[in-house]
């Protein structure tokens, strides 16, 4: 009972504290932004594929490498690269937000 | 403890006899057929394989004492280790041996599909990750029902998971059926025996530490494996994939046509919806979420999907590069082909490319090895599909709703073993029974209930304030039949499986419009239901919300 009490508290101070709210409404806009982002480069590339076929295919420059081949490598290093700029945000500004949050609410 | 070890050496001595009996059965076969000569490296090699993942099964099981251990591997796994273990969970042989394969038959095609797989990735971290960590114990369902009413979510979500894992593990047993008999000269039933009886081994009395030991170990043999081969390729063409592509159109009956995308994508409802089922798809699939448990930490786990990214997205490039390497280097050699069928047909089948071309650059030996490989990936994703189906059996349905929580740790995960002992003699049978089946269907069918009952469901219960229990189940149930459903009607199943001249669902893929539907069915059913029930769901949602994006609580979580 006592230990529930004390988890009241907790859970009020973190509600109350606004660092709690910038938290997850910057981590929730920077998260779904990102999605977007991933989903637009993803569809983007998918609609290419059905309606830009000729684009695609296209020589690179002159050779037979066509312009699709670093389209679609640079899909596969966009997915790397936005799970890269997701942990390193995460991991210096939400994690240090999220420690103090934590421990003003001892 | 006592039956444990008992029953522990009772299996290895199985699982040796197995070994015995089979490095015995293809060293027999190697005087009837000549091809067959190389298969002493596979079979030596594949050995040394069993047993290593043998011996860490032992020292796993020592170590097991623990529910969390079990299932869990007691939350001790790095990110690192776990981004290893879930490219080793990830990446099938249908994904190695299929891609490379299909970039062999068509070029540019085979993108398309290494692409879809690989963008559900950051998906899962930017949504999921941390959230499913900070919420969850053992398993998705523990999040799905964290503020909901046990019984009926669990009894969703562990539906959706078995369905899911039960026909993965069939395209596994007959994938592994067909690829062992022909690279280790193995009678198919032996072979799915096989399969069956080590995944049991690794998963009964290993758990999930031993799980995830056997998926690093085989994603790094199968990373070394898939490196050194495009190394090869690319340094017969000096590093230049201008010179690699200009031999490959060279070669290929097709010629311009493997560099630009053809036939497989035409429809764009069906581009569109195959987008989406490979993509959302892999954030609902029960075996990956499951792996996110193993981890100490919220942090740890962003960090395991930034490795597991990596690698994987490595590794397409990878079996691109085998593709093409396959066509300039392996069509052109006679010794490969099947003089039978013609054209760019290969000796022992569609599944072949990166095999011959493992032959092709580093001879018998290294097309051992390769063999090996591609054994101990189907054992790595088979045996994490078996925990997840046992603990979906165990943690959910007997612990939480069967015994309705009156049932010890103890209990449980015998529950969970005697669940994977049966779950892997349902793998061996339904693997014997779908061998001359078409399992062209299996891919459609778990892709799209795991995008379109699992994926709605646990974002609906991470994001929405508005959820309820009745929202949740009616709004997963629409998405998870409306799948089944629409795969069952569709050319795939209805054509090709049950010889119906049109299919009555006229795209392959229906995530579509069943994604959709389960989220809108979710969401409308919560809002409409005014219970006491419901509005006591929605009022614990700000307490869910502190401990998703805090990790306060959180299980095993390093803060207090």
């Amino acid at each position: 009972m006592k230990q529930a009490q004390h988890c009241q508290v907790t859970h009020d101070k973190i509600q109350a504290n606004p660092k709690f709210q910038e938290l997850v409404s910057k981590r929730t806009a920077f998260s779904w932004t990102l999605t977007v982002v991933m989903l637009a480069i993803y569809f983007g590339f998918i609609l290419l594929i059905a309606y830009g076929k000729a684009f695609l295919g296209q020589s690179l420059s002159g050779g037979v490498t066509t312009v699709g081949f670093p389209i679609g490598v640079g899909v596969i290093l966009s997915a790397i690269v936005l799970t890269g700029i997701y942990v390193r945000r995460a991991n210096t500004e939400f994690d240090e937000l999220n420690r103090q949050i934590l421990e003003e609410a001892r | 403890m006592n039956f444990n070890k008992l029953a522990l050496a009772a299996l290895l001595a199985i699982g040796g006899t197995l070994a015995a009996t089979a490095a015995f059965a293809a060293g027999a076969d190697m005087g009837a057929a000549e091809k067959q000569a190389t298969n002493w490296h596979a079979i030596v090699m594949f050995v040394i394989f069993v047993g290593m993942s043998l011996g860490i099964t032992y020292w796993a099981a020592k170590k097991n004492k623990t529910a969390a251990d079990f299932y869990a591997a007691g939350g001790g796994i790095t990110g690192f280790q776990n981004g290893l273990a879930i490219a080793g969970d990830y990446m099938s042989a249908a994904s190695f041996l299929g891609i490379s394969a299909l970039v062999y038959g068509s070029g540019f095609d085979g993108l398309i599909f290494s692409v879809g797989w690989l963008v559900g990735w950051p998906v899962i971290l930017f949504l999921i990750a941390e959230r499913l960590r900070n919420l969850g114990k053992f398993t998705f369902a523990d999040v799905a029902s964290y503020r909901l009413a046990q019984g009926p979510v669990r009894i969703f979500a562990a539906t959706g998971a078995l369905i899911v894992v039960i026909f993965y593990l069939i395209g596994q047993m007959v994938g592994a059926g067909q690829l062992i008999k022909l690279l280790f000269g193995l009678d198919y039933l032996m072979a799915v025996i096989a399969v069956g009886a080590l995944m049991m081994i690794y998963v009964t009395f290993g758990g999930m530490t031993a799980t995830t030991w056997v998926q690093i170990i085989k994603a790094c043999m199968l990373l070394g494996g898939a490196t050194f081969i495009a190394f090869g390729v690319m340094s017969h063409f000096g590093f230049s994939f201008e010179a690699l592509f200009a031999k490959a159109v060279e070669v290929h009956p097709k010629k311009t046509a493997i560099m630009a995308p053809g036939s497989l994508v035409t429809n764009p409802v069906d581009a569109i919806s195959l987008g989406l089922t490979l993509m959302f798809g892999t954030a609902g699939l029960p075996h990956i979420l499951m792996r996110f448990f193993t981890v100490p930490n919220a942090k740890e786990a962003r960090k395991s999907v930034f490795y597991a990214t990596g690698f994987i997205g490595y590794f397409y490039i990878l079996t691109f590069i085998i593709g093409f390497g396959a066509i300039t280097l392996v069509a052109t050699d006679p010794q490969y082909l099947d003089a039978a069928k013609g054209g760019l047909s290969l000796k022992g089948g569609g599944n072949m490319p990166a095999i011959w071309l493992a032959h092709a650059i580093g001879g018998d030996m290294f097309l051992g090895f390769i063999s090996a490989v591609a054994f101990a990936t189907i054992l790595a994703v088979v045996s994490g599909l078996t925990l997840a189906g046992a603990s979906a059996i165990s943690h959910d349905l007997y612990a939480s709703v069967f015994a309705r929580g009156r049932t010890s740790e103890g209990t449980e995960v015998m529950v969970s073993k005697i669940a994977s002992l049966g779950l892997g003699v349902i793998a061996v049978i339904l693997g014997v029974i779908f061998e001359k089946q078409n399992v062209a269907f299996i891919v459609a069918l778990t892709f799209s209930i795991a995008a379109s009952a699992t994926f709605p469901v646990l974002v609906m219960s991470m994001f929405s304030k508005s959820l309820t229990t009745k929202g949740a189940v009616i709004g997963g149930y629409i998405g998870l039949i409306g799948s089944v459903g629409c795969v069952i009607l569709s050319k795939v199943v209805w054509v090709q499986s049950f010889g119906y001249k049109d299919p009555l669902f006229p795209f392959v893929y229906p995530t579509l419009f069943t994604m959709p539907a389960a989220f809108l069915g979710c969401y409308l059913f919560s809002i409409m239901d005014n219970s006491d029930r419901a509005k006591a769901e929605r009022a614990a949602y700000p307490a869910q919300a502190i401990r998703s994006e805090t990790g306060l609580g959180a299980e095993g979580a390093a803060a207090h």
